[in-house]
């Protein structure tokens, strides 16, 4: 322990300091409160703050910690959720992560979040940490961590920056998460120029546990200890502590800050188990991980979730880096480390099971019912303040927004170039563009298939992953987002990406029943930026209570901008689904020779927004109409079909139309198919160009093996939903041969798909 | 050949996952009495001919841009060693 050097080193504003002395300036404005922000604080005080309670508040009143932009406007997901939505919700928003029952007494816990301006700075540890931190928020639910997913967004695939990025940020996802031995079922790869100085990182993670394992973030029990546990604190993450340096005589720091945070997945695996050793023995009453704003957030967030007081002293905190200022240590987001509350039994069992997996670990102070949180240096008093107003009271900003007046001339130009004529190179061009081309090369460096439970991964529409090896229970995840759809229209945008997601998540065979979402909006003191968050924000919680799936939680991630120049509103959203047993899971792609082929849906002229109008460098009119009760009726044939037996593939059209999802079912397994669209163009009333391209929603295709054809078609009857036979699985014929337009050999497909990203990258 | 040698290290403040490993394994194997561990990393940069100031600043560069991560690591040497033959 270094208590007795390091605390004779600072010149320590006590609380009595601050109350002798309060004309002291203080560095609120490089610390990144606001005027009215800071005088709020001097007002719940009714003092200037100390150095160390400064240091609270600005962390937790930041954006990103208080969502104090975004706070009125996520209210409606709370607000629109029904008693129906909510039968199978153990614990909605609001704690780490929301739990969802799935049956037979097992319950599932997912989450997104962004990592979005570290993984810019520092591409590998910033993408690393990212998997880190949503892992952590699993375990602290008392889950087993199971799969990750990892939804990212680049800017032009041809920009200089643009391998530093992608090396960098798939290197550190792989780095860490197979590190961890966690499966990375999914996500998505999106390139697009106005992601370049905006990079988008978000990290999915999912967990499983028993009913009875839920643990929660509180401390309670008056007496109980509070233990700090994991790695030691170090400078990592530290923005703007470095102005608190006054409170310092030492001039003999390491080198400037903010410091990288760096990840360690061997320490994050051992905090896992160690962890899950303590749940299964019921020795923590609470528990929380630490993350943004480190012990500020940990302390101040159980004290108000609990009895409402605790008493720390920070001397007791385990440093890397002796030479830390209180400030600093408090707003430190050093990796690794957890917070816990434990009863004064069990505090040698709990002792026990940390010198068992080699954890270390400090016992800081205790839960009090005092109703304040008090934070000690050495026994003088540092921190004295309600930790509901560090936690909870943040400011809660009305920020003003207005519909952008350049919209109206977007949504106004319609895409109208000239179907090409060569519908052969066409698809040829499409399936090798760098968004919809094969992601093997990204995929292949993360473990898909460790552990042994996963049933479906990239490429496939939904990852799937067993969580029950006697019954085969499992779940399907899937996470998408349309940045153009939502720059055309974020309310539409937003409802879309939800559609997919769910459309995704049903194609593999599974009932869709909770969302996360991971809002990446630009900057929220931009009126148009705003407006654009609020559309999405309500157009998700409309679809969600229209869909009857609740978010569970989730992420915002504002300030994604360089310059005057915002992000397309980019909402990811994250659907889970539950199958009774992943053995009946449904692959996208063909495999029996003779099946037939159909398309379920109707299409229409919908090439706004679409990937062959971006090819074409295009963006404006409005994107595809959604239809709900569509979507609904969709995903509950394929749901159905897929348990009775009576599809063998299906693969849901989204970006790139039939065209690319065509193109993927024969790439899958390499198996062709013979296909007609004649039919299909005289029924809707398109031409053979728009029937492959258009991006029309509430589509899919499957393969129906000949003995179940009349039950297929009946069934599609009884619900009346749209169907057209459009083709048969071709085994013999290695070639997709769309008759009487153009027939591709899948060597020649497989070459254009492949070949992309290896030679951007490779 | 003349060679130059770079050094690179974790900077100071930065968790080093690498040494705490090491840190850890010392005791266990008997090694005790080291307080920390942290590990870097060498390079050795062959010359064609002379090392004149010019290839030294271009060694530089490459050991400030190329050989080290300026967001978490420091080159702690740009030096010029005798070939031990």
């Amino acid at each position: 322990m270094t208590t007795e050097t390091t605390s004779k080193k600072f010149n320590i504003d006590t609380v009595e300091h601050a109350e002798q002395t309060p004309e002291q300036p203080l560095p609120w404005a490089e610390l990144g409160l606001k005027e009215n922000e800071y005088d709020r604080v001097v007002e719940i005080l009714g003092r200037r703050p100390t150095a160390a309670e400064l240091a609270m508040y600005s962390v937790m009143w930041s954006e990103h910690c208080s969502y104090k932009s975004s706070k009125v406007h996520l209210r409606q997901f709370g607000d629109k959720v029904t008693e129906e939505m909510k039968e199978h919700l153990l614990v909605g928003i609001g704690e780490n992560a929301g739990v969802v029952d799935i049956g037979d007494g097992w319950a599932v816990t997912f989450k997104v979040e962004s990592h979005n301006h570290p993984s810019f700075v520092e591409p590998y540890q910033g993408a690393a940490t990212g998997v880190g931190g949503i892992v952590r928020d699993i375990i602290s639910m008392g889950a087993r961590p199971v799969a990750v997913m990892d939804p990212l967004r680049f800017g032009a695939i041809d920009h200089p920056d643009t391998p530093r990025l992608v090396h960098g940020i798939v290197s550190g996802i792989g780095g860490y998460g197979n590190s961890l031995g966690l499966p990375n079922i999914g996500g998505e790869v999106v390139f697009d120029s106005v992601y370049q100085g905006n990079p988008l990182v978000n990290a999915l993670a999912v967990g499983v546990l028993r009913h009875e394992d839920i643990r929660l973030a509180n401390a309670s029990g008056v007496g109980n200890k509070v233990v700090l546990f994991g790695a030691r604190t170090g400078g990592d993450g530290i923005g703007g502590a470095s102005v608190l340096a006054s409170e310092s005589f030492d001039d003999a720091k390491p080198s400037k800050r903010p410091a990288v945070q760096v990840g360690d997945p061997f320490a994050e695996k051992v905090l896992i188990e160690c962890c899950l050793e303590l749940f299964k023995n019921s020795i923590v009453e609470g528990i929380q991980d630490l993350g943004a704003a480190g012990i500020s957030c940990a302390t101040s967030e159980l004290a108000s979730n609990g009895d409402g007081g605790m008493h720390v002293e920070l001397t007791n905190v385990l440093l890397r880096d002796p030479s830390l200022t209180p400030g600093e240590i408090l707003m430190s987001e050093s990796q690794e480390r957890m917070m816990a509350v434990v009863t004064p039994e069990n505090v040698a069992a709990f002792e026990a099971i940390m010198d068992k997996w080699n954890v270390e670990y400090s016992w800081l102070g205790e839960v009090t019912d005092t109703g304040r949180l008090i934070i000690e240096w050495d026994g003088e008093k540092i921190v004295d303040v309600d930790p509901r107003t560090v936690a909870h009271d943040g400011p809660v900003y009305e920020r003003p927004y207005s519909r952008p007046v350049w919209l109206d001339g977007v949504q106004a130009d319609s895409f109208s170039a000239e179907a090409p004529t060569d519908l052969r190179a066409a698809v040829l061009e499409l399936m090798a563009s760098p968004n919809m081309c094969s992601k093997d090369w990204i995929t292949n460096q993360y473990d898909r298939y460790v552990q042994g439970n996963t049933a479906l991964a990239m490429p496939d529409d939904a990852g799937v992953v067993r969580v029950d090896e006697e019954t085969g229970l499992g779940i399907a995840l899937s996470t998408d987002a349309n940045g153009r759809y939502s720059y055309l229209n974020p309310y539409d945008g937003a409802r879309l990406a939800l559609a997919e997601a769910y459309r995704n998540v049903a194609t593999s065979g599974a009932k869709p029943m909770a969302v996360t979402d991971c809002l990446n909006f630009g900057s929220p003191e931009d009126p148009e930026v705003m407006w654009q968050f609020a559309e999405s924000v309500r157009g998700l919680a409309d679809a969600c209570q229209e869909l009857g799936v609740p978010v569970t939680g989730g992420n915002v991630s504002l300030y994604n901008q360089t310059g005057g120049v915002a992000i397309h509103p980019t909402p990811v959203v994250g659907v889970l689904g539950v199958f009774d047993d992943v053995a009946r899971r449904t692959p996208s792609g063909w495999r029996e020779d003779g099946q037939a082929i159909y398309l379920l849906g109707t299409t229409r002229n919908e090439l706004d927004g679409s990937e062959w109008a971006n090819l074409r460098g295009h963006l404006g009119g409005q994107p595809p109409a959604l239809d709900l009760d569509a979507e609904k009726t969709l995903a509950a044939i394929l749901v159905n079909s897929s348990r009775d037996g009576m599809i063998d593939a299906a693969h849901d059209l989204s970006e790139g139309g039939l065209a690319a999802a065509l193109s993927e079912a024969a790439l899958r397994f390499g198996v062709g198919a013979r296909i007609g669209i004649d039919e299909l163009c005289e029924r809707d009333g398109i031409d053979p160009f728009t029937a492959l391209f258009s991006e029309s929603q509430a589509r899919a295709i499957v393969s129906v093996p000949r003995s179940e054809e009349v039950r297929f078609n009946d069934m599609c009857t009884a619900r009346n939903f749209p169907r057209i036979r459009i083709g048969v699985v071709d085994a013999e014929n290695d070639a997709l041969d769309v008759q009487g337009h153009f027939t591709l050999p899948l060597a020649e497909l497989k070459e254009a798909h492949e070949a992309t990203l290896p030679k951007h990258f490779g | 050949m003349p060679r130059i040698v770079v050094d690179v290290m974790p900077k100071p403040e930065i968790l080093d996952p690498q040494g705490k490993a090491i840190a850890g394994a010392l005791p266990r194997l008997g090694f005790t009495g080291f307080a920390e561990v942290r590990q870097g990393k060498r390079f050795e940069l062959t010359v064609e001919g002379d090392v004149t100031e010019e290839v030294l600043d271009h060694a530089r560069n490459a050991a400030a841009t190329l050989l080290s991560n300026p967001v978490i690591e420091d080159v702690t040497r740009v030096a010029v060693i005798e070939d031990a033959q």
